[in-house]
Order: C-alpha cells, then sequence, then structure tokens
C-alpha cells in the first residue's frame, strides 16, 4: 500500500456534475495510457473509444506509436501543437505524485487545448494540484474511473453485479 | 514498451471509505429494497424487472465481442456469467449491505464455494466458527478438504479462541451470524480486528438476519455470503446465492491473496485487483469461478428473489415479531426446557443483540422438551400448520428436528456443539397470524407431552 489516499476520507462528487461532464465531452487526452492491453489505461481508452470519444494517448514512453490507432504524444504541450480540436478532458493515469506537474501542465495549456477538466484516475489524490487548477477555472475529478463513472452513470455497470448507487423510476437514456 | 499508467498499481486503491462512491445515502432502506439496481427498461419502458430468459447475447460486430470476452467492457455474453435479470438482484443486494458488488450464484453452498475459490490455494486454511448451518460445517469440513484447503473450527463464543487458531496459511475468518440453527450472536466487531490484524478477511452468512435485521459491513466484515433462498426471497420458492463485496479489503497488502494480485493465467495474465480495484473480488469470482464452474443462478430464480425482496422490511417486521411472541409462549410453557432465542430476557446474548441486531433477532431459534428427543419427535408430528421440512425464511412457519435431518451427518458432540442437540426443534416462525401459530403449537406440546 503505496498510496497517500489510504488515510484520506473519500471524496464526494453531485452525479449530475460527473453526468454534465461526459456529455459535454467530446475528446479526452489520456496522460499515461499504456499500449499495453492488458493495463487499467488502455482498458478504459478501448472502453471510452466504444462510447464515441477521442482518446488521445499522451505517454512519452509511447510517443510517435499508434495506441488503438490514435498517435500517441509525448506531452501535452506536443498534443496542444497538434491542434486536435477541443479536449474537454485531460485525463490523468499516473501516480498521486507525478499528477501534479500534468496538472500544471494543463493549466497552462487550457486555452490552447480547450480543457474543462483536470481527472485523476481511481487511487489519485492531489489536493495542491487541484486546488490550483480549479483556481485557473479548471473543474477538478480526482480518485474515479472515466470509464467506471461512464458505466455507472449511464446503467452499465449494474450488469457486473456493481451497485451504481443510483436510485431513479426514470426511464433511462440509452445513450449519453 | 514498459508501461507508464502508473497510477501505482491497486495497492493505492482508497480502502477507507465507509459506502461506495457516490452512493445516495439519502434513500431509505425501504426505498432502496425496491429500487435499487432496477430502473425501467431502457427499450420497452417495462416496469418490473423483465425476466431475460436467454442463454446468449449478440454481439455488436467482432471486436465488441473481443472485448466483452476480455472484460474491457461491461456487457452481457452467455448467461453463465452474467443475465440482465440476475444483474438487478445482484445490484439490489449489493446496495442494501451497503456493499461494492454482488455475485449471485445457484445456492448459497455456491456462492460459499465461489468466494473460497478466489480466496484459496491448495494447502491454505481458514477459520470458522463452528455455530454455522450444518451444511456448511459438512461443506467446509469434509468437501473442502478434497480441494486442499483446511477448515479449523472454532466457538465463536470468545472472539480470542480465532486468533488463537491462526496459522500461517489462514487466508480468512467466516462466521455465520444469528447462526442457525441456536441464534447465536456473534460478537463481530472484534473478530473483524482480529482479522484484519493477520490481513485477511471477515466473512459473514448474513442469510438469517438478511441486511434489514443486520450490516455486517458496518461491523468491519469485507465479505458477505447469503443463500438468497430464505429471507432475501422469503417465499420458499426460489433457490439462490449472493456473494457481496464491501470495496475497502486491501488485497495487495500483502502476499496472501495471488488469485487478486498476480498476473492470471486463466485470463490472460489479467491482473484483477489492479484492473478493476473495489470490485475486483466479486469479478474475479464470476470471471474465472462461476465460468469456470457453472454455478449460475438462473433469470427465473433471480426475478422471484427481487419480488421478494421488495417487501424484505415488511417481512421481516412480522417474522420479527411472530417469533418474540412465540418464544415468550415457549419460554412460559410448562412442557419447554428452555428457548434459544436473543429476544428474550433470558439469553446470554442480549447484550449483543442490543449491539448487533437493535431492530430485532430474527425468527430462526431453538427449544428444547422436557420430554427430551422422544417429546420432541411426537411434536414435530402433531403440528398441524408449522411445515416439518428442511428450510427457513419462508413466509410459512416452519419446524424441524435439526439432529435427524440438516445436522444429520455430523457427529453427536458436533451436534451438541452447534447447538443440535437430540433434544432440539428449531422453528422459522412464518408471518402468519400468530395466535394461530401459538395455538397449534400449544396443540402440539400438549399431545407430545400426553401419556
Amino acid at each position: 500500500m503505496t498510496g497517500a489516499s489510504v488515510s484520506l476520507a473519500p471524496l464526494h462528487y453531485d452525479n449530475d456534475l460527473v453526468r454534465r461532464i461526459l456529455r459535454e465531452t467530446r475528446t479526452i487526452a489520456m496522460v499515461g495510457a499504456s499500449p499495453n492491453w492488458v493495463r487499467p489505461s488502455n482498458f478504459a481508452m478501448k472502453y471510452l473509444q466504444g462510447k464515441g470519444y477521442r482518446v488521445i494517448p499522451v505517454n512519452p514512453r509511447a510517443a510517435g506509436t499508434q495506441i488503438l490507432g490514435e498517435q500517441t504524444y509525448t506531452s501535452l504541450a506536443d498534443l496542444a501543437d497538434a491542434a486536435p480540436g477541443p479536449v474537454e478532458i485531460v485525463d490523468i493515469f499516473r501516480s498521486s505524485d507525478a499528477a501534479g506537474a500534468v496538472v500544471d501542465e494543463a493549466i497552462a495549456l487550457k486555452d490552447r487545448l480547450g480543457a474543462r477538466t483536470v481527472w485523476m484516475q481511481l487511487g489519485v489524490r492531489n489536493a495542491d494540484a487541484a486546488r490550483r487548477a480549479e483556481e485557473a477555472g479548471l473543474t477538478v475529478i480526482m480518485d474515479r474511473c472515466v470509464k467506471i463513472e461512464y458505466g455507472r452513470l449511464f446503467g452499465e455497470i449494474g450488469w457486473q453485479g456493481v451497485n451504481s448507487g443510483i436510485i431513479s423510476a426514470k426511464r433511462p437514456r440509452l445513450h449519453h | 514498451m514498459s508501461d507508464n499508467d502508473n497510477t501505482g498499481n491497486a495497492g493505492n486503491i482508497d480502502t477507507s471509505g465507509n459506502t461506495p462512491p457516490d452512493a445516495d445515502p439519502s434513500f431509505g432502506f425501504a426505498t432502496r429494497a425496491i429500487h435499487a439496481g432496477a430502473r425501467p427498461d431502457a427499450v420497452t419502458g417495462a416496469r418490473s424487472t423483465p425476466i431475460y430468459q436467454t442463454t446468449a447475447y449478440v454481439f455488436e460486430d467482432v471486436d465488441h465481442a473481443a472485448d466483452l470476452f476480455n472484460l474491457q467492457t461491461f456487457g452481457f455474453i452467455y448467461s453463465r456469467l452474467t443475465n440482465p435479470t440476475v444483474a438487478v438482484l445482484e445490484e439490489r443486494i449489493a446496495n442494501l449491505e451497503g456493499g461494492r458488488a454482488c455475485v449471485c450464484s445457484a445456492s448459497g453452498h455456491a456462492a460459499q464455494f465461489l468466494t473460497f475459490f478466489t480466496l484459496l490455494e491448495p494447502g491454505d486454511e481458514f477459520i470458522a466458527s463452528r455455530n454455522l448451518y450444518g451444511g456448511s460445517i459438512t461443506q467446509f469440513g469434509i468437501s473442502f478438504k478434497k480441494l486442499g484447503w483446511t477448515c479449523h473450527f472454532v466457538d465463536p463464543r470468545d472472539p480470542e479462541n480465532f486468533r488463537a487458531a491462526l496459522t500461517p496459511r489462514c487466508k480468512a475468518i467466516f462466521v455465520e451470524q444469528l447462526a442457525n440453527p441456536g441464534a447465536v450472536v456473534v460478537d463481530v466487531e472484534p473478530i473483524a480486528d482480529i482479522a484484519h490484524a493477520a490481513g485477511i478477511p471477515l466473512i459473514v452468512d448474513n442469510t438469517v438476519p438478511s441486511p434489514y435485521l443486520f450490516r455486517p459491513f458496518d461491523w468491519g466484515a469485507d465479505l458477505i455470503v447469503h443463500s438468497t433462498t430464505k429471507f432475501l426471497s422469503g417465499h420458499g420458492n426460489a433457490m439462490g446465492g449472493a456473494l457481496v463485496e464491501s470495496g475497502h479489503f486491501d488485497w495487495a497488502q500483502n502476499d496472501k491473496f495471488p488469485s487478486m494480485t498476480k498476473p492470471d493465467p486463466a485470463y490472460h495474465d489479467l491482473t484483477f485487483y489492479e484492473t478493476f480495484g473495489d470490485f475486483g473480488f466479486t469479478t474475479k469470482a464470476r470471471a474465472v469461478a462461476l465460468r469456470d464452474f457453472g454455478p449460475s443462478l438462473s433469470p427465473a430464480n433471480a426475478f422471484y428473489t427481487i419480488t421478494g425482496i421488495e417487501t424484505l422490511p415488511l417481512r421481516m417486521q412480522r417474522h420479527t415479531e411472530n417469533a418474540q411472541a412465540v418464544a415468550e409462549f415457549l419460554e412460559a410453557h410448562p412442557a419447554v426446557a428452555w428457548v434459544s432465542y436473543p429476544g428474550l430476557k433470558s439469553s446470554p446474548y442480549r447484550g449483543l443483540a442490543k449491539k448487533y441486531l437493535p431492530v430485532g433477532c430474527g425468527s430462526v431459534f431453538t427449544f428444547g422438551l422436557k420430554g427430551g428427543f422422544e417429546a420432541g419427535v411426537k411434536l414435530v408430528e402433531s403440528v398441524n400448520l408449522f411445515s416439518h421440512l428442511a428450510n427457513l425464511g419462508d413466509t410459512r412457519s416452519l419446524i424441524i428436528h435439526p439432529a435427524s435431518t440438516t445436522h444429520r451427518q455430523l457427529s453427536e458432540a458436533q451436534q451438541i456443539a452447534a447447538g443440535a442437540g437430540p433434544d432440539v426443534i428449531r422453528l422459522s416462525v412464518g408471518i402468519e397470524s400468530v395466535e394461530d401459530l401459538i395455538r397449534d403449537l400449544d396443540t402440539g406440546l400438549r399431545s407430545a407431552t400426553a401419556d
């Protein structure tokens, strides 16, 4: 157990906030995306592509290669130079400590990227970086998986027996 | 190419929370018993959960099929693994227990097998309370031995007995709450502490209380098993089992659980804890144990169980009221030697019951007749309204002589230790008119004691 999160209280995010972020997003920059198909980031990337998102990998060790059909960039700056159009979410698959520098890069590039949300993956929490991002006008989600949240809020995660926490008598929409 | 998706691995997963992420605490138990997991059908608007009576599901294309087989997306392949009706029941039970995820199975025994197959390697050991359903004692003590798993049974009345029985190969502690047959109230909290100090999970069989009366995760349990055949389903008409995980146990804290933390050759070297985090245990139980051994719950049985759970709070209230009245009647009856029901002032478990079961002590308990074995047999045969059968948790009142049925495979010493000695009668009090139940027992007791 290496994560500082062990001793931290669980975070709570309003379902409507997360739902809105996922609905208003078309493109996600996935920092730390792995070309190895059994890694969690690769799982998440493939899933989100299947839901209609464009996911652009950022990983210096895989730069120049393609992951799941997408060109991999060295850094967010490198990605911004390529001007792929608005990247609404910067999704961070790095350790809590390493996430700080990625968040600062996202803050510096937020206008060029069109970024609105900094999202740190399950097990990733960096309160200082989160504060800086919020002060810069970005929405911050930490310690959550984009794939799991999508599956939870749009009704798929219960298919695997997972408690979504959703209680509603409204007929669900078929797609986000 | 080395990996860079270093979230620190699954060891970073937050194990400190008390509720599943974003679970809405503002809905009460009775609301969740009806709605959890069961939104209207997205395609048709059907309000009651449809019975998806299908074995398989059409893939969108080859790539979608590959994603499903690789566990990269959520969805349905084959009803041995997942089924939309069964999934509603799984989410319902996970929600009511305050857990992260659930996998259902054909019976409670199957749920126990899925649990231990996922936890143990050949040569591993675990500790169990000696006060268990007789079938569990046989499964753990004899059948599991053939798989190379050893169970050590201890008296649960002193939690320290569990610590004393720990061995380096022990991978879990297992207890049953309101342990059948004699409604033994187990002091779960200190036993959970002993398990966690040893780096192993506490498993609670919560069949008899149901989550309406007892919430094991609130007291430190890590896994819960159910026979849903009993109070959850509630009508004596559908077999089923469930395994629930809290999501708070850190499987990577030691090297005891390679099944969770090492790449799995049965799944193209996937590491389940790293990939699925706080629902990794049930995912592994489903993707490997359920896949490879096949004790799946049928969608029809899931439907009956879902329907039953909708009235769980109402039924448990009535079960508990009736049981209290019947226990008080028996305790005052001249033919009765003793009554073992934690709701009675005479019960040694009164204090523990107040702590763990503040709403009520369920409706399964035992009593002994002054006339011993023969009077017991006569009673079972002379009652009219109580059904003589081997089950519990039915709307109907049930009666059984454990020593000749559920605990028959045990030695007499084991029977006595389990609270199922030759003179013992077990009741599962139903939700009929309580005065009818009392009259029936009174008539039976008169003929059982008449010369």
